[in-house]
């Protein structure tokens, strides 16, 4: 039977749409409206102090949104315009600095492409299956093009003193959230950003000005960024020794737990995307990184790890930027326990949960990197699942 | 080679910001302060999250106790069974600390509540005065606790190599499942939240008929608001948005508001005590609703002035406002969101 909406003149077909102007800045179109972040109530106990979730299972491609991109902040995200913007580098340094937005925008500039996982991605599962899509169990993560001054250079204006070996960031918010670095890590790759995915951060973002540390926990990409102090030793500040410490299973901690190891997931087919066409042509499609480099392979298992293929990495592969991979299968209509394993350049395999859990206990919040398993049902339907 | 941007910082632009303590006490200012005021400063300023002994509320920080739990299943993280140096208690609660209006701490009473906590871990005597000068000699039990990480020593060398491509495991069964759990957020339709809608729908929001129905019935209560309101001075509301902050940790108000640690307080002047939906009130409060109560603006601001005076055994843990302009602005603020 023939379609009408080929049949017959649709109105969209014979009369006006928007004139150029009807949104000066825009905005996803209506029927996108369930693309956005979304928080777990119970996590937190105020919403200044909390975070939520990047829509990856409803997002294509590397690069993440900024309107949807996940937000964590400590203490709410401020309002502080470039004309009020200073950042100051202190401690050990021939000279404290002070520099203006303007004073920025005159150094030198980088473009890089980097991931930012909160350390706490999938803490909620260390103890067993436990949230519904991946969008709350691997969705605090995002990807952007950042363009900013290398710290390096701000660093050399200052004049690092000999003895100075850490560098501790800290922003203009409330928390302040200061996280120490070693002072190689702040002259390699770390950038003092000011745009994102080509337009200025979003205030949730860190406007006017963000720390980018590329392969390090989110926590250390300190937002309003507002001092670098140079020290010999590290602060140990709230957010390094109480948090982001990683608690095993024989009541020691690790400490100084920085760089996220190699993970992925496929984000289609998922708990919140399910399979609704059928047997037939499917594809999975998922994103893999690593704070060590580049994704050098990724595999997917059908049958929850007895077997497994190579997928496609799609597009370019960048060291310590999100890497999309797909695999394109004919569904026969079975179940299906679908996982992926993220191999990087250093030669680390994606580990199970249980090798690590292993390792660690089960008192781990942060660093699960471990292979996800979703379980497709006959019809179409996915859930969140451990197997054995 | 330099730029020559930027400008050299002032001293007393560089002591404003540069306030980090660091665990060999580097940073430390002059100052003292002991137990005692230390338990009262925390009462006024800390209590209302962290509880009257530093034993948290709700999910919000404990500070003490936990001692030998962190091999346990559900460990207890606190300054006296976890945190490595009290460098950092003194640096976050001098810098970050109270929730909501941070950097109001003086010096002295950084030391004093530093000093309050450590006794209420167990740490020092009822009489110990903590200070610039003996800071560094009190040092916390867990400080051999920590190692910098050793993955690449630990871990690394188990996860890497070649990975096995076929039949690398026998039969698997499904041994958890999070639907068992039940936590997710959801979307009225009961699936995830942000479940991809399927293409019949023009968008996720577009569901059929009953919706309106639903509506319809909802409509009918959104009757006229309370009438008090409406003369309410417009400085007197904005000083009371103020005021508010200290609530607001707790209490949500406005367009959505939700029970959080407190109720959420939307028509909560001349509203009855203890009848916001869904919140689990203290048992002093219920009796109180059961004989009565309504949160007259004279009730609330004798309530508001003394807490646990007015109301034994109330769950509000704060020490009350003490200056009466306070409590005006603070319920004319109030006043403003109808129930």
């Amino acid at each position: 039977e023939a379609d009408p909406l080929i049949t017959e003149v649709q109105d969209w077909a014979s009369s006006f749409g928007d004139p150029v102007d009807a949104a000066p800045y825009g905005t996803p179109i209506r029927f996108e409206s369930h693309v956005v972040r979304r928080n777990v109530e119970w996590l937190t106990e105020s919403p200044v102090s909390s975070i939520n979730f990047t829509p990856i299972h409803a997002l294509e491609g590397t690069i993440t949104p900024q309107g949807c991109a996940f937000e964590r902040h400590h203490s709410g995200a401020i309002e502080l315009s470039k004309a009020d913007y200073r950042l100051m580098i202190s401690g050990l340094v021939e000279t404290p600095m002070v520099f203006t937005y303007e004073d920025l925008m005159r150094f030198p500039r980088t473009v890089t492409t980097a991931f930012c996982e909160c350390a706490a991605n999938g803490g909620m599962e260390w103890g067993g299956a436990q949230l519904e899509g991946c969008q709350f169990t691997q969705g605090m993560i995002h990807n952007m093009e950042y363009t900013g001054v290398p710290l390096r250079l701000l660093l050399e204006e200052a004049g690092v003193k000999p003895e100075g070996k850490w560098v501790y960031v800290e922003g203009a918010d409330a928390s302040s959230n200061g996280r120490s670095m070693p002072l190689e890590k702040a002259l390699d790759d770390v950038l003092v950003a000011f745009f994102a995915n080509g337009e200025a951060l979003r205030k949730e973002h860190g406007y006017p000005v963000r720390l980018v540390v590329p392969g390090f926990e989110g926590n250390m990409w300190v937002k309003w960024l507002r001092r670098i102090g140079v020290y010999d030793q590290a602060v140990e500040s709230r957010e390094e020794t109480s948090k982001y410490t990683d608690l095993m299973a024989d009541g020691s901690a690790r400490k100084w737990t920085w760089v996220m190891d190699a993970k992925s997931v496929i984000t289609s087919p998922s708990p919140q995307a399910p399979i609704r066409h059928g047997k037939g042509p499917l594809v999975i499609t998922g994103l893999a990184w690593s704070g060590h480099g580049k994704i050098d392979r990724v595999d997917v298992s059908l049958d929850g790890g007895k077997n497994w293929q190579t997928a496609r990495l799609s597009g370019d592969v960048k060291p310590k930027a999100l890497t999309r991979f797909h695999l394109d299968i004919d569904w026969d209509g079975s179940e299906l326990l679908l996982q992926s394993r993220a191999m990087d350049e250093t030669g680390y395999v994606q580990p199970t949960k249980d090798q690590l859990r292993e390792i660690r206990g089960l008192n781990n919040v942060y660093h699960n990197n471990s292979i996800q398993t979703w379980w497709v049902r006959a019809d179409g339907e996915v859930e969140n699942v451990e197997i054995a | 080679e330099k730029t020559g941007l930027g400008r050299p910082a002032l001293p007393e632009e560089v002591a404003a910001w540069d306030v980090a303590v660091l665990p060999d006490g580097t940073g430390l200012p002059e100052g003292s302060g002991d137990v005692f005021t230390g338990d009262e400063v925390f009462a006024e300023k800390c209590a209302s999250c962290h509880g009257d002994f530093a034993e948290g509320i709700d999910n919000w920080p404990v500070l003490a106790g936990g001692q030998n739990s962190l091999t346990n299943r559900r460990p207890v993280k606190t300054v006296g069974s976890y945190w490595p140096y009290l460098s950092t208690v003194w640096d976050y609660i001098h810098r970050s600390m109270p929730f909501g209006a941070a950097q109001t701490v003086t010096a002295d009473e950084a030391y004093a509540i530093t000093a309050f906590i450590l006794y209420s871990n167990g740490l020092v005597e009822d009489d110990f005065v903590l200070s610039k000068e003996n800071f560094t000699e009190v040092r916390l039990p867990n400080e051999g606790g920590f190692r910098p990480d050793d993955r690449a020593e630990a871990e690394y060398p188990l996860f890497t190599g070649e990975p096995c491509m076929a039949d690398c495991a026998g039969d698997l069964k499904i041994t958890k499942r999070a639907v068992d759990l039940n936590v997710t957020p959801e979307d009225p339709d009961g699936k995830p939240a942000g479940t991809l809608p399927p293409l019949t729908l023009a968008a996720a929001g577009d569901v059929a008929a009953p919706a309106e129905e639903a509506a319809a019935e909802v409509a009918p209560a959104e009757e006229a608001v309370a009438t008090e309101t409406a003369a309410a001075d417009p400085a007197l509301v904005e000083a009371g948005e103020k005021v508010f902050k200290k609530c607001k940790a707790c209490h949500k108000v406005g367009d959505g508001a939700k029970n959080a640690t407190g109720p959420m307080l939307n028509g909560i002047v001349g509203k009855a005590a203890g009848a916001v939906d869904g919140f689990k009130y203290s048992k002093p409060m219920q009796a109180a609703a059961e004989g009565g109560l309504v949160w007259s603006h004279e009730a609330l601001a004798e309530f508001l002035a003394n807490p646990k005076g007015y109301m034994k055994g109330t769950k509000m843990s704060f020490a009350g406002l003490k200056k009466a302009e306070e409590i005006d602005a603070v319920i004319a603020y109030l006043g403003t969101f109808g129930g």
